[in-house]
């Protein structure tokens, strides 16, 4: 590999409730959690239900499938990280297992990217202990 | 215990100035509060309780300091630009129960000076969320811009329909002396400008200023002998919305919560509403509030903002100062809600007074619709 490009964009500030998800997306795996008690499956990532309060959770492995829930292609950002990376697609992505998250989708032209488009997850190595899920649109 | 008629507005102040490098944020609380005193015909040895946000670590506390004052209520809350809508329903609820008598209301900002990018730069918090937000870019911009597209596709919401709403907005500043943009604009001159970020064009955006303002609330036995006609608070209820663990529908605000209970509290229904001052962070912030507060079914907000219905003569004439849109946007303009709503009922509005105006409904909307954001409603009446 060439010269390593230096990740600018902020870095997540683990924290014991969130550590296990971040582990998992250093090995590209994508999880979300449901609570033991309720049945509610929620995310963002937390030490109990928001339902109920319940600690007795399960982390849920998940098919990385989703679709594209609403976007906006930004244009103007002056922080660091992104505003040499104009335009992105920010996006809320519905997943499969039925909850939405704040993402990017990646790997197509923002003009492509509509409401309801097939996505799944990628994982872009922002370091070498800390991986960033994204969307890009499915390839068939 | 209810609030409904137990306190009133009695002074307010909204700074002149738009730009003020060469003013500290205290010295334009301290003016703002000289003004809005003066407006009720109090002194700052009345005032017994203090109200503000986004002052520091310590918050309200600085403020006392700086003011000289030992007030029996203090209250910081911080819910980002509604602050000052929630801060009035405080003040009467502790006004009502007897912690204070004079309560006043500060709000101050240098952003515009002080070049800070409110709406484009990269925020940063150390909340719970932000690990999972903020390695994606977001915007305060782009957050509502979230909202806006969700709105489009599920109603079919337009981009010349949320325009409409910032023409309007512009013409009621063209009758207002103070505010920062007085030139007219067309839906045309909306959709030409840049896209800020898909699908906000630069001029569904608020302005950012500088500037400030003061409101001086006391009980409703007191406000009777003061300078002006008090206007009385009827109602005030708030909330937070926010991402719901991954649930949350994006096309509905905190005002659906907010909204209702201020109007049962006030004992009055939509049709009562002689005017309304709607947080205009983005023509979306107005689109999306007029539907939760159910001034018009959800999905229909944008064709509820055509054909002048929320303009001056219409049927709902909201922000007739111009708005965060054309008046002055210093990152939190809750407080100009509540003061031009006050002016309105007052009968001071000059050009842009609203006939017959004898009850009005503030809307704040601080953060962002599109994560977690707060909502305040205040009905006032004379």
């Amino acid at each position: 590999m060439a010269e390593e490009k230096k990740y600018k964009k902020p870095l997540p500030r683990v924290d014991e409730e969130s550590r296990p998800f971040w582990e998992a997306c250093a090995r590209h795996e994508l999880y979300v959690q449901k609570c033991r008690s309720c049945g509610q499956v929620f995310y963002y990532p937390r030490s109990f239900c928001p339902a109920d309060l319940s600690q007795d959770l399960e982390w849920v492995k998940c098919s990385g499938k989703g679709t594209v829930y609403t976007f906006t292609v930004t244009r103007q950002n002056q922080s660091a990280g992104f505003r040499d990376n104009l335009p992105y697609v920010m996006a809320y992505v519905e997943l499969d297992e039925g909850v939405r998250l704040l993402t990017n989708i990646v790997d197509c032209k923002p003009e492509e990217v509509k409401i309801g488009m097939p996505v799944e997850v990628t994982f872009e190595d922002a370091t070498a202990e800390v991986s960033i899920p994204l969307f890009r649109p499915v390839t068939r | 215990m209810s609030i409904k008629g137990k306190a009133a507005v009695v002074g307010v102040y909204e700074h002149p100035l738009r730009w003020a490098p060469h003013k500290t944020q205290y010295q334009i609380m301290a003016e703002s509060a000289r003004g809005a005193l003066a407006d009720a015909g109090l002194s700052i040895k009345d005032v017994d309780g203090l109200f503000t946000s986004g002052v520091g670590p310590m918050g309200v506390v600085s403020l006392a300091e700086h003011l000289n004052l030992y007030p029996d209520y203090l209250d910081s809350n911080s819910i980002g630009g509604s602050s000052f809508v929630s801060h009035t329903g405080h003040a009467a609820a502790a006004i009502a129960a007897g912690y204070c008598n004079v309560a006043l209301i500060l709000y101050r900002s240098t952003a515009s000076s002080d070049r800070f990018a409110i709406g484009t730069g990269g925020g940063g918090s150390f909340d719970p969320p932000e690990q999972f937000e903020s390695c994606y870019g977001p915007t305060t911009v782009g957050d509502y811009a979230l909202v806006a597209q969700r709105h489009m596709y599920e109603f079919g919401t337009t981009s010349e329909q949320l325009a409409e709403i910032a023409v309007t907005i512009r013409r009621h500043a063209s009758l207002n002396p103070l505010a920062k943009f007085h030139d007219p604009i067309t839906v045309e001159d909306v959709l030409a400008s840049r896209v800020v970020s898909s699908p906000l064009h630069l001029l569904d955006c608020c302005m950012i200023s500088d500037g400030g303002g003061a409101v001086v609330v006391t009980s409703a036995e007191r406000a009777r002998d003061l300078k002006k006609k008090p206007v009385y608070i009827q109602g005030a209820a708030e909330t937070c919305y926010h991402t719901s663990a991954g649930m949350r529908d994006l096309t509905n605000a905190a005002a659906k919560q907010s909204g209702p209970k201020a109007l049962a509290r006030a004992g009055v229904t939509h049709k009562d509403i002689d005017m309304a001052m709607i947080y205009d962070s983005f023509t979306i912030t107005v689109c999306v509030t007029l539907e939760s507060l159910g001034f018009c079914k959800k999905g229909e907000g944008g064709a509820f903002v055509q054909n002048g219905r929320i303009g001056l003569g219409g049927e709902l004439p909201i922000n007739t100062d111009g708005g965060g849109l054309s008046s002055n946007h210093p990152g939190m303009r809750g407080i100009f809600l509540v003061i031009e709503a006050t002016k309105q009922l007052r009968g001071e509005c000059g050009e842009r007074q609203v006939k017959d105006c004898n009850l009005a409904l503030c809307h704040g909307t601080g953060g962002t619709l599109g994560l977690r954001h707060s909502g305040a409603t205040l009905v006032l009446s004379v």
